[in-house]
């Protein structure tokens, strides 16, 4: 796919139903198919992404740092999801096909680890002493976790599917 | 720590979070008068930060530990003016949800925060 292209104008503040078929057609037909995977809807993942790398991230760094012992598989996983969410992250500020590909790729091992921790975390406590960002499918932070990737995982998959950003719309 | 402006602060940021959610629900990017209201709330998120390091300064401790409380103290601090600043790159309804988001996230800090202060008991 084209590799590098310039971010799309944003649109126009009032210009909801512009978004025709033949806005859509144009687009798919341009280079730029997936320039667009930060943008519109992107912007709010990019955010909230961004977040939970800094809350992991923090999170595991203090935890690693002052009471490794404790809980040293907790602490590890959280440092994990901390690097794939700033992963994750990157991948959506940076664009284009492949960061759009890692991204996804990045997002099903998101899912499955919130999964797996969730389940294990229900059926085996005592491997937890302490909780992680994925305990309980993320309960302690609004189920986020768990929504998270879910929601990425449909707008990387809309973004291609579509041809870029103009056809996702609102 | 200082129980009133905690309060304060998560109740302007919720009133910003719906105010800007509905500019989202509306289709519409944020404003100036949303900017004065993330203004508002920055200001009163500084004046914590303030607050927080006096009290610090002062030989009282937090609960859960100095460099927690200051690393949530700088991330109240921030996340506003953050958000703010995306919303002036995505001048879409995506923006006025971003700050939504951003404000929302700050509510659930003054939570933690006064946690992190009193242990979850006193203020």
């Amino acid at each position: 796919m084209a590799p590098e292209t310039p971010p799309r104008e944003p649109r126009d503040p009032g210009g909801g139903p512009s978004d025709s078929d033949a806005t859509a057609r144009r687009a798919s037909n341009a280079p730029a198919r997936s320039a667009g995977i930060g943008k519109g809807p992107g912007t709010l993942l990019v955010t909230l992404y961004g977040i939970f790398t800094v809350g992991a991230a923090s999170r595991s760094a203090v935890q690693l740092a002052t009471r490794f012992d404790e809980a040293p598989l907790a602490y590890l996983l959280s440092a994990a999801a901390a690097l794939v969410y700033a992963f994750i992250t990157l991948s959506l500020v940076r664009g284009g096909e492949r960061a759009r590909r890692a991204a996804l790729g990045c997002c099903c091992v998101e899912l499955l680890g919130v999964l797996t921790v969730g389940t294990w975390t229900l059926v085996e406590p005592s491997a937890f002493p302490d909780a992680t960002v994925w305990s309980d499918y993320g309960m302690g932070y609004l189920f986020i976790p768990v929504i998270l990737p879910v929601t990425g995982l449909l707008w990387l998959r809309r973004s291609r599917s579509h041809g870029g950003p103009a056809a996702v719309g609102d | 720590m200082f129980t009133p402006l905690t309060v304060a602060l998560a109740v302007a940021a919720l009133a910003l979070a719906v105010w800007c959610g509905w500019a989202a629900y509306r289709d519409q990017p944020t404003k100036d008068w949303h900017f004065i209201g993330m203004a508002v709330v920055s200001v009163l998120a500084l004046a914590q930060l303030a607050v927080g390091i006096v009290r610090l300064a002062g030989g009282e401790d937090a609960a859960e530990g100095t460099v927690i409380f200051v690393a949530y103290l700088a991330a109240v601090a921030a996340c506003v003016p953050v958000v703010g600043l995306i919303s002036l790159t995505e001048r879409t309804k995506w923006g006025s949800l971003t700050v939504a988001a951003g404000a929302v996230v700050l509510a659930v800090l003054q939570a933690r925060l006064h946690e992190i202060w009193g242990g979850g008991g006193g203020a």
